[in-house]
């Protein structure tokens, strides 16, 4: 279970910080998720792997887990979940603000992000801009 | 337990809520609900001044419950300073948002009272989960105030800076994780009683852990290599939030200052100073690099961020001698630096509102309406920054020069040290003759669609500066308090004794 546990943080993590350092913002997003992922997996592994151990006092009990990092895996879930809406709707905001989904800012951006820039093109993307869609007030 | 400890975090996060509900459309309401909580908030933490000075630590037990097993906020003599930082920033920043950014778009107060509430719990938690949570609240808060009033390029920047973030806080969680499944613990004094009884074989985990951490302290203040977003977040968000972020690098320094002495320090065992070998040269480089910037910034936005991650260089690379003495030195150029950038962010952005489309690009422009009042607050801003007498930035670079005396190191800081404060002043010469001077060569037209400021706005930069000035003229009594400060931040077994005594009943 060990090797389970800890192969599945390790692919998480490499599959997210490549995904992360990928261009365009939805590859990001996934990255991101993918690492809070990994990390709330590893928060977890904190308090040892045991199975049918209880992290509450029970009667029957033959032994605990530490339920602290339970809690501690619980706020980092709200937040992360949390954090990738904002996320998303930011990069959203900006490809409809902007033109294109390139992560760099125009000065440092690669020529693919001219080619991808639905402005220049002259036609709109398939979801219209909302009037509702403010970024980042979370 | 004294109640006054927990009104930094409760006071603007009651206020942040009320003026969500009640305030929204009103905005007369809103800003005087606002300045009111800034104002009251720099009241208490002058009280928690007074407080703290006569040397003892105190410490507040959420719910009552004991430490280490509950939360505990601890009060000591460098962070009744930092909230009292916090609050004179935070009220001059205010003051010029009133001057009409706060209308560009929705929930810039409620936003800037969560920010407050977010960086005095950083600075009054004695607890490292806590932290996180605190960090989160802060950069929660900065994320909505960095897109504030909108702009495609500035959200595209607020999508870098998030993320940057977003990747920080999972690394911090690896790391309190880490440290967790070694120490059993997550109350910053406990860590600190059981750091040095860690057994060899978990040593490795221990030290991995607390290098993340101290990883991520350095994403928050911006040190090299970890210094990317700096630049495009402050150039781009608005000028005030610029000006008010100037804190939050600060926030990851307080971090470094406050763990790494008090549970990786003298008594640490095998990990004792264990993020001097890497403080010292990253913050040295981040010095070079920093002021080399500010030679080749584009825009006065740029300039400023630039002589920012210089001045976090400085200011890590002498707490990396973790010596009491050049503790005390980095002290008085924190608060130095923290209110000079952001008196120069709030100067920028006076400027960038003067030349229309230009901005504060150093690009021609004609001559800016009151150009003789911006340029000479613009000349105080940048005598400060650069480190230039009379100002306090020049005494600043005087005690960590005497500071760092005994390092064995010292040659490289007296060399860095003064070499890039004469390319920071060449930079800021340059950035000066071209925008204030260079106008004069074209015809005066102002900018279209200018509107002219009310007084607050030079009411908010001259206090500001005002501060440094004071900060210069009673620079004696500063740096013997600041001594203290060191003094107390070295001797943690007070800390230590004042957070655990609880868990004993002794109130």
């Amino acid at each position: 279970m060990e090797f389970l546990v800890a192969s599945a943080i390790g692919v998480m993590t490499a599959a997210g910080i490549y995904m992360v350092l990928r261009a365009r913002t939805f590859p990001v997003v996934i990255g991101l998720s993918l690492l809070t992922y990994a990390t709330n997996l590893f928060l977890f592994a904190t308090g040892r792997l045991a199975i049918g151990r209880p992290p509450v006092i029970s009667a029957d009990a033959a032994g605990y887990i530490d339920p602290l990092p339970q809690a501690l895996v619980l706020t980092a879930i709200v937040i992360s979940f949390g954090m990738t809406a904002v996320v998303v709707v930011m990069a959203l905001r900006a490809y409809l603000e902007t033109g294109n989904d390139h992560v760099d800012l125009p000065g440092d951006a690669s020529p693919e992000a001219t080619e991808d820039d639905w402005k220049l093109r002259g036609r709109k993307p398939a979801p219209a801009p909302a009037p509702g869609g403010r970024g980042g007030r979370a | 337990m004294n109640h006054l400890l927990i009104l930094p975090i409760l006071l603007p996060a009651v206020v942040g809520a009320l003026l969500v509900l009640a305030a929204r459309h009103d905005s007369v309401l809103a800003r005087s609900f606002a300045v009111a909580s800034t104002v009251l908030m720099l009241g208490i933490a002058v009280a928690l001044l007074v407080l703290a000075s006569d040397g003892q630590v105190r410490s507040y037990a959420l719910g009552a419950w004991p430490a280490p097993f509950g939360i505990v906020l601890a009060l000591d003599r460098l962070s009744a300073l930092m909230l009292v930082l916090t609050a004179v920033l935070g009220l001059g920043v205010l003051l010029y948002a009133i001057g009409g950014w706060d209308q560009r778009g929705k929930h810039f107060h409620p936003l800037f009272q969560f920010e407050l509430m977010g960086i005095n719990g950083a600075f009054l938690t004695g607890d490292f989960f806590n932290l996180f949570v605190f960090f989160e609240i802060l950069l929660i808060a900065s994320y909505g105030l960095m897109v504030h009033g909108g702009g495609g390029l500035r959200v595209k920047a607020g999508v870098q800076y998030v993320v940057t973030n977003l990747v920080g806080s999972s690394v911090f969680l690896i790391a309190v994780g880490m440290i967790y499944s070694v120490t059993g613990t997550l109350n910053m004094a406990d860590l600190a009683r059981i750091v040095p009884q860690v057994p060899a074989a978990d040593q490795a985990l221990l030290q991995t852990g607390a290098v993340l951490l101290l990883l991520v302290f350095a994403v928050k203040a911006a040190l090299v290599p970890l210094h990317f977003w700096l630049p495009g977040t402050y150039a781009n968000a608005p000028g005030p939030v610029a000006a008010l972020f100037a804190i939050m690098t600060k926030v990851g320094a307080y971090s470094i200052i406050r763990l790494y002495v008090l549970a990786f320090g003298a008594d640490a065992g095998a990990a004792a100073w264990l993020a001097a070998p890497w403080l010292l040269p990253a913050g040295l480089v981040t010095l070079v690099l920093g002021m080399t910037g500010v030679l080749a910034a584009r825009s006065l936005g740029q300039m400023a961020s630039f002589a920012v991650i210089g001045s976090m260089g400085m200011l890590l690379a002498t707490v990396a001698v973790f010596t009491p003495q050049a503790t005390s030195a980095a002290l008085y150029y924190l608060i130095h630096s923290t209110l000079a950038a952001g008196a120069l962010f709030l100067v920028a952005d006076l400027v960038a509102e003067r030349r229309g489309a230009q901005r504060d690009r150093f690009a021609a422009a004609p001559r800016i309406a009151q150009g003789g009042l911006v340029g000479g607050l613009f000349f105080v801003a940048a005598i400060a920054m650069t480190g230039m007498p009379p100002l306090s930035g020049f005494i600043g670079k005087l005690l960590v020069l005497d500071g760092v005396r005994a390092s064995a190191h010292a040659s490289w800081f007296w060399a860095l040290i003064l070499s890039t404060s004469l390319i920071a002043i060449v930079g800021f010469s340059r950035a000066g003759s071209f925008v204030f001077w260079k106008a004069h060569a074209l015809p005066a037209a102002p900018a279209p669609g200018y509107r002219p400021d009310g007084a607050l706005s030079f009411v908010a930069v001259g206090g500001l500066l005002a501060c440094l000035v004071l900060l210069t003229a009673f620079a004696g009594p500063v740096h013997a308090w600041l001594e203290l400060v060191a003094a107390q931040l070295y001797a943690p077994a007070g800390y230590i004794d004042a957070v655990l005594g609880t868990a004993q009943g002794v109130r």
